[in-house]
């Protein structure tokens, strides 16, 4: 059994009458693809904030590769090796595909109180940027501006700036939302090259991926985990076919 | 707000083929650099002091730029920096210490720690809030000189002799002044240059893009802000001390909030993120003033309007009309 990379102990956090986090605890060993599923307004942006620092919770404790990091600033948390990608796309659009992995690879390289260097024209920061674009299949849009990337390249984009960082961990926050079948499908297997080197939570609306590429699956309804398991356990739990799979998702 | 996006991706300042942007500059510097020439020449004394103010002006407009134009810092309180570098060398005078080897180090500090302060403080806060945090402070700064019984108060201090400096350079000479004043900018201008393509440039120019996503991947943005900040504190106390020098004379209006106003109407005026933007602006700024002023009592009611049309129609500001990149 793998070390365990991320534990989430009774996480819990309210918005006024509203339980986003009902006492969520969760284990990831290091190397999972753990995805999380659920209705909207389950909770599941709740947890990824409250994961990367932007949401405090009410209760409950993180933890991360053994270190507590359930108050710890976002970019300490960043710095740690936890990545994230955006549900809505929000990068640099003055900035090129390769100067916005840059800088995601600056932000990993020691400080940044350096005022002479011109930064676009640092070996080290432009190479490790077009390794984490080649990985995602992106080189030949390196020098193409952000607003004139596609919608799928920009999710791509997304996950070569989280990579860049050479996290431990990635949280992926709905990479498939607005993607056509094919650009999916080309996700679906950008992440599935990932798996096993990289621990990965996965939040996702497209069920094909999810059970495609998930080692575990957790459903969270009403700020509940209400089951987890592998994919052929979640896909007979009665309860999970109720709450949110419907009647297709048994067979689907 | 983002004017002149393609400027942006490289280096904000391209050294290449001649384009209307680099002839533009050129043209400006050569004028600049002829400028006590043709004083001479022509008798017009007038020209030179005009041009100096307009010089020392682009320096402070060059630091509000850094914060403003790259680090989307609307700081609306930035003559206060002027202010300290100016009263810094107009008490030292005073109390009998004519050194500039003195008075500017100690002009430049006491912004720079006005700037740590006010920036520790307003940089918590976004928005409209940073706007009047920042316009606060600069007026706190403004009563307080008032309050200066000793150094003339609201009446303002007249400064019997220029910043000394040993036998390396005498201020006191005008044409001198001038040229020592419009190096100071060009070397502000490339020192800006430098910093806001560096890997700190990147950082402050990444919060105004996104600060949220800068965090998430791992910067702390406070610090590299405060330190922006920090910089250009510094560089407008630099041009405070050299404008109590320029009009021998300190006084509470010359950091008005009136005068902040006129600083980010030139940043926006010349063209936010540009190397020369700031330049641009001061010199259309206060030649049009100076000109309508000479035209009609009412210049500001054409000064007003002509400013909002440029404001709301080029977002690049003359640089951007230069440049035909308009953006927004």
């Amino acid at each position: 059994m793998a070390e365990t990379l991320l534990e989430i102990e009774d996480l819990t956090k309210r918005f006024g009458g509203v339980v986003a986090a009902d006492g969520v605890s969760l284990a990831l060993p290091a190397g999972e693809l753990h995805a999380i599923i659920g209705p909207n307004g389950a909770g599941k942006s709740t947890l990824i904030g409250q994961l990367t620092g932007e949401v405090a919770p009410d209760n409950g404790r993180i933890r991360f590769d053994g270190q507590e990091i359930t108050n710890l600033p976002v970019y300490r948390r960043s710095q740690l090796g936890l990545a994230r990608s955006f549900q809505v796309t929000t990068l640099f659009p003055d900035f090129t595909a390769l100067d916005n992995v840059a800088l995601s690879v600056q932000a990993h390289s020691g400080h940044s109180f350096h005022f002479w260097r011109n930064a676009q024209s640092e070996a080290e920061l432009r190479e490790p940027a077009q390794m984490a674009l080649a990985r995602v299949g992106l080189t030949e849009r390196a020098a193409t501006p952000v607003a004139d990337l596609s919608h799928g390249e920009r999710r791509q984009l997304e996950i070569a700036m989280a990579l860049a960082g050479r996290p431990r961990m990635l949280l992926l926050d709905e990479p498939m939302a607005g993607m056509g079948p094919e650009e999916s499908a080309r996700l679906v297997e950008l992440l599935r090259a990932l798996k096993g080197g990289i621990t990965v939570m996965l939040i996702e609306h497209d069920i094909d991926a999810v059970f495609a590429l998930a080692d575990r699956i957790s459903v969270l309804v009403y700020g509940r985990i209400i089951a987890s398991g592998d994919p052929a356990a979640i896909r007979a739990d009665y309860a999970v076919r109720e709450a949110y799979l419907g009647e297709g998702g048994a067979d689907g | 707000m983002s004017p002149a996006p393609k400027v942006a991706v490289k280096t904000g300042w391209s050294i290449g083929p001649v384009t209307p942007r680099v002839g533009l500059n050129i043209a400006m510097i050569a004028t600049l650099a002829v400028v006590p020439v043709y004083a001479a020449l022509t008798g017009n004394a007038f020209a030179l002091t005009l041009f100096t103010r307009v010089v020392i002006l682009a320096i402070a407009a060059l630091s509000l730029n850094l914060i403003m134009g790259f680090g989307g810092m609307v700081s609306f309180g930035h003559a206060a920096y002027l202010g300290i570098g100016g009263y810094a060398v107009g008490i030292l005078a005073k109390e009998g210490i004519g050194s500039g080897f003195v008075q500017w180090p100690i002009a430049v500090a006491a912004a720079a720690l006005y700037a740590l302060i006010v920036g520790a403080l307003s940089l918590r806060t976004r928005g409209v809030y940073f706007i009047m945090i920042t316009l606060a402070f600069a007026q706190m700064i403004y009563y307080v000189a008032i309050g200066l019984d000793r150094y003339g108060g609201d009446d303002g201090l007249t400064i019997y002799h220029r910043s000394s400096f040993g036998g390396l350079i005498n201020l006191s000479n005008r044409i001198v002044f001038y040229y020592f004043c419009f190096g100071l900018l060009l070397v502000g201008i490339y020192l800006v240059w430098r910093i806001v393509n560096s890997r700190f440039g990147m950082v402050i120019r990444g919060a105004r893009s996104n600060e949220r996503r800068m965090r998430a991947i791992g910067f702390p943005t406070f610090r590299y802000q405060l330190v922006c900040f920090v910089i250009a504190g510094a560089m407008c106390g630099l041009a405070g001390a050299l404008l109590a020098n320029h009009t021998d004379f300190i006084s509470p209006a010359m950091m008005h909030w009136t005068r902040s106003g006129d600083l980010i109407v030139m940043v926006v005026l010349g063209g936010m993120q540009a190397m020369f933007g700031p330049l641009i602006g001061a010199l259309t700024f206060l030649i049009l003033e100076e000109g309508l002023s000479r035209l009609t009592e009412y210049s500001n009611l054409i000064l007003g309007p002509l400013l909002l049309v440029v404001a709301i129609s080029i977002h690049g500001g003359i640089d951007g009309l230069i440049t035909g990149q308009r953006g927004g």
